[in-house]
């Protein structure tokens, strides 16, 4: 028993890193309706710049923290810029494809400019172990949850209260209709990829102090389960996110602790599928098809 | 001697290979209502919408205070004083009322003005008052139409451009929406409106143009084209 509360604790920690990338996935997604494929590799630019300006800068890790998200939110702008923008008016596939492009990319440019190698994640905060009964959580592990859980706090503050989130909003219900309220549309979107690139980034970076190590690829796999996250809560649907990542983050420890390791990944996609032939709109998606 | 306020010169609008509209010149003054009257499919919602910045201009001026709108961004012509109300209302599902109101006065700084504003909207249509927490998505047709009017009050607009304002609306809603548009007028803002509804768009209107085929084919003032044999023929039902 104390080791399914142990693994459930360990699944709301993965699943915090989850959620906040499928964050950006699912407002890029509301905004301009494109599967942002190259949204895993921002996080781990995310997750390099952390690293630099830890271990080479020697800056405190919230520091680091918030360099890291600043700098991959004007990274994020610069890559809509540069691949989407000019094909916003093109088929979807065009910019489907122009997405991977920008993910191959940025991991071999990685590779190229760093090598391939893992390296190590600096300890930049010592371990501490805290003990209730059989149940164990770290001092990493708190600042995970907290940090996630303060950032989709100031994101849902972003969206509901400011004048840009009520852009955005209107953005993705409308977007003819928010041109005549004298929205900028793109300037709406490029707000949009720096928010989900500074998330995608905060998550890079908190990963990297959880297990200490790096590499070009490590966007990958969480990227795809990020997004898969984020069409399981509903796509474009911004709390759809946040507990679609939660959920599967829960779901693959706890396939873990039954002993199915080697199927954690597999099993996950297979509630996918399941949850998406019960509800092809995602567990908070509107059955209606309505633009959302 | 009333002032020009928006002239359409020559203008010409494509989709692909339809030619849309096809060389049509107007005027509107400042505080005047003028209305465009058509059938479907004439090309009506393409001259808003090109107006609007929607759409692009294939051919010929559209210029608003003497300045050449052609090339001008759609948020810039907002901020210059030209809101348009679109074909079907388009509300934003999801948000309050008073969020659609607030989105209204997105290119407006200042909270006192916007409370002012506000107040004038919820003047002209106390009903959204009543519902300004509710989404707008419930509302219903009628309402979501004094929504979407309000809104486009809430930017502060020198003049409105209203597509299809009674569109699929009951009676009671259709005579109060064209009383509304004077008002509306009376509070010194000009109004451009389309309608099917030609009747009673002519009786309230300054002036109207008829709309055939993108080509406009009468002129005059509200009482000539109601009068007129033609228009009559085609567009009052006799
Ligand atoms: N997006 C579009 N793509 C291609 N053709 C279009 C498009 N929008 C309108 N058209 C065509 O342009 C012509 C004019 O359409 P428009 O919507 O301006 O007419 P309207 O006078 O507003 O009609 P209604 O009274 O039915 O609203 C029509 O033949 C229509 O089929
Ligand atoms: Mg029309």
């Amino acid at each position: 028993m104390s080791s399914i509360i142990q693994q459930l604790i360990n699944g709301v920690i993965l699943g915090s890193v989850y959620a906040l990338l499928a964050l950006g996935y699912t407002m890029v997604y509301g905004i301009i309706k494109l599967i942002n494929f190259a949204h895993g590799d921002v996080y781990m630019l995310g997750a390099y710049f952390g690293y630099f300006f830890i271990r080479v800068m020697h800056l405190n890790f919230f520091i680091a923290l918030i360099l890291s998200m600043a700098i991959c939110s004007v990274l994020g702008m610069l890559i809509e810029f540069i691949a989407y923008r000019p094909l916003r008016h093109s088929p979807r596939i065009a910019v489907l494809i122009s997405a991977l492009g920008v993910s191959f990319f940025l991991q071999n440019g990685m590779s190229y400019l760093y090598g391939s190698d893992k390296r190590a994640f600096p300890q930049a905060i010592e371990t501490t172990q805290y003990h209730f009964g059989a149940l164990q959580i770290s001092n990493i592990q708190i600042i995970i949850v907290t940090t996630a859980v303060a950032l989709m706090i100031l994101l849902h503050l972003i969206v509901k209260r400011t004048k840009m989130g009520r852009a955005m909003r209107a953005v993705s219900a409308d977007e003819e209709a928010a041109i005549l309220m004298g929205i900028n549309v793109s300037r709406t979107i490029s707000f949009t990829f720096a928010i989900g690139s500074a998330l995608a980034a905060a998550g890079g970076v908190l990963i990297g102090l959880y297990y200490n190590n790096i590499d070009p690829l490590m966007g990958m796999t969480p990227g795809i389960k990020a997004f898969v996250a984020a069409v399981l809560g509903g796509i474009g649907i911004i709390p759809g996110a946040a507990l679609g990542g939660w959920l599967i983050g829960i779901l693959e420890t706890m396939a873990q602790a039954v002993g199915l390791s080697n199927y954690k990944d597999a099993i996950v996609y297979a509630i996918l599928i399941i949850i998406l032939l019960l509800k092809p709109t995602g567990i908070l998606g509107k059955n209606k098809r309505e633009k959302v | 001697m009333a002032e020009e306020l928006l002239k359409v010169d020559n203008l010409s609008v494509n989709y692909g290979a339809i030619k849309a509209v096809r060389g049509v010149s107007f005027s509107v003054n400042s505080g005047e209502i003028v209305t465009l009257i058509g059938a479907n499919g004439a090309g009506k919602s393409t001259i808003l919408r090109t107006i609007s910045g929607l759409e692009k201009v294939a051919d010929g001026i559209i210029s608003f205070e003497h300045q050449i709108l052609n090339r001008m961004p759609s948020e810039r012509r907002v901020r210059s004083g030209i809101v348009h109300v679109p074909e079907g209302r388009r509300v934003f599902p999801g948000m309050s009322v008073q969020e659609n109101l607030q989105l209204g006065a997105f290119t407006i700084s200042g909270k006192s003005q916007n409370n002012a504003a506000y107040e004038a909207v919820y003047e002209h249509f106390p009903i959204l008052k009543d519902r300004r927490n509710q989404d707008a998505a419930t509302l219903s047709g009628g309402e979501q139409q004094m929504l979407a009017i309000g809104r486009a009050l809430m930017a502060k607009p020198k003049i409105i451009l209203l597509d299809e304002p009674s569109m699929g609306l009951a009676p009671l809603y259709i005579q109060k929406i064209f009383d509304i548009i004077q008002n509306i007028r009376d509070t010194g803002v000009t109004v451009l409106v389309i309608e099917q509804n030609a009747n009673q768009a002519l009786k309230i209107a300054d002036r109207g143009y008829v709309i055939e085929g993108g080509k406009i084919t009468a002129t005059g003032t509200g009482e000539e084209l109601l009068a007129s044999a033609d228009v009559r023929q085609a567009y009052l039902g006799g």
